[in-house]
């Protein structure tokens, strides 16, 4: 079970790295569209800025290679910006996103007392019937830092939800695509715990 | 609900972990690694390592630092002390810290903040801003720098709106009033700070006892709270700590 982990330059791929490394994963990073094809599990990270992002991974032709890994059905992964870059589009810069899953990336509204970014641990709540959350109680903390998040158009391709300003999509799922807007190789034992469940999952389908 | 984050400070000198750190457990308490490993386990939120060496020559100690603690916890962390060029920060971020922390060198040159916004992310970038009283200045505070030994002309509350605008993703007020005297957080500047900015404060400073930890969090809207003697020292434990904080009905993250 070979895992490529993405690299279109956006953020710093070390954490991912490391956690991999910790959990005896068998991965490799990889910017080359043509080296996705032979993994069998994608892992999509990223930190920065959605159009920025969107326009390396049309230059490089990593974005048509994650499509095209995705409609495959082997099971992918996406991280932060990574549950972001999945929808149709992002309200950052107003982008054009990858559409793998209907619906948008949204800037936090305003509201007195909260801060934007959103960043720290907060709780994610899900329904444990997944195999990704297997061993992680619903209400464990992931550390998050962002401030847009997923909407996605129907509730149906929501796995995990997060209580900041509002309730939103924490955890995206659609076939066999999971992301999560949290930081799992920064959550301690239940974010790694996480991971270890991508890595040994046979399948990821929703 | 987000929670509140308790993030513990780590000097490091040419490599080790300073003096004054007493453990009863059976670990190295000169080694930043197992120090971090401790804490992690314990079930702190964040760490921040400060490079008291802070030279160029050290710098590269500090890296192979960086890189150790980064394979053996799974938080994040920052790194701060003498960081003044985007080409450390780049160094400090690929060998795996989460943030770095600038303070001085932001005073003498903040665009240094907005080019590391703009290379990293904004959230990557952490003002760390040292504040002496002083009411001939509008907000009370005058900002000093050099560890306290330098007065600047820049106002606390105003410098910490501008460094928001430059793009720093986070504050640490350190009130050098409060460093060291175990009496409390400097409550006034941190609120002060916390309710005029729109990113996270962290309340550094002056923390002695719980009590504080929790006062800074409901009289002064701290985000998160930098402590070290108290825990370093034996006195407090993290989960004593967090225990107390859920007692009183802070969110904190209790499950690690």
């Amino acid at each position: 079970m070979r895992i490529a982990v993405v690299d279109y330059n956006a953020g710093n791929l070390r954490s991912v790295e490391t956690a991999l490394k910790y959990l005896k994963a068998d991965f490799f990073i990889t910017g080359r569209p043509e080296e996705l094809r032979g993994a069998d599990k994608l892992i999509f990270p990223g930190v920065g800025e959605a159009k920025a992002a969107m326009q390396v991974l049309e230059e490089t032709g990593l974005g048509g290679a994650i499509t095209e890994f995705y409609k495959s059905g082997r099971p992918l992964l996406g991280i932060c910006l990574g549950s972001q870059i999945v929808l149709a589009d992002s309200e950052e810069s107003n982008t054009r996103c990858l559409g793998l899953v209907p619906g948008t990336a949204r800037l936090f509204p305003a509201k007195a007392g909260f801060k934007v970014p959103h960043m720290g641990w907060n709780q994610v709540v899900h329904d444990g019937k997944h195999f990704l959350f297997k061993g992680i109680p619903s209400g464990s903390s992931f550390y998050f830092v962002h401030s847009y998040y997923p909407d996605p158009e129907s509730k149906e391709y929501c796995m995990a939800g997060t209580d900041y300003i509002i309730e939103f999509c924490s955890g995206l799922c659609a076939e066999n695509l999971n992301a999560f807007q949290f930081h799992p190789e920064k959550s301690g034992k239940y974010g790694l715990k996480l991971l270890d469940n991508f890595i040994n999952a046979g399948t990821t389908v929703c | 609900m987000l929670e509140k984050r308790i993030i513990v400070c780590l000097d490091v000198r040419a490599g080790r972990t300073t003096k004054g750190i007493k453990f009863k457990e059976n670990i190295d308490v000169g080694d930043p690694v197992e120090m971090a490993e401790f804490y992690y386990n314990q079930g702190v939120d964040e760490l921040v390592f400060y490079d008291i060496t802070a030279s160029a020559e050290k710098r590269k100690i500090m890296i192979d630092v960086v890189a150790a603690v980064a394979e053996h916890i799974f938080i994040p962390f920052s790194v701060g002390g003498g960081i003044a060029s985007v080409a450390e920060m780049r160094e400090v971020l690929l060998a795996g810290a989460e943030k770095v922390s600038v303070n001085s060198q932001a005073v003498r040159n903040p665009s240094i903040i907005e080019e590391g916004a703009s290379l990293f992310g904004r959230q990557c970038i952490v003002l760390g801003m040292d504040a002496l009283r002083d009411p001939s200045f509008p907000s009370g505070y005058r900002v000093v720098i050099d560890g306290g030994r330098t007065p600047t002309e820049f106002d606390a509350l105003e410098w910490a709106r501008r460094a928001e605008s430059l793009g720093a993703g986070e504050i640490v007020v350190n009130s050098i009033d409060a460093d060291g005297t175990q009496d409390g957080y400097e409550l006034a500047v941190t609120g002060l700070i916390s309710r005029s900015v729109g990113i996270p404060v962290v309340a550094s400073g002056g923390a002695g006892t719980i009590e504080h930890i929790y006062e800074v969090f409901t009289k002064a809207q701290a985000d998160a709270a930098l402590i070290a003697s108290m825990v370093h020292f034996g006195t407090y434990t993290i989960p004593g700590i967090k225990s107390f904080l859920q007692n009183k009905h802070i969110p904190v993250r209790s499950d690690f």
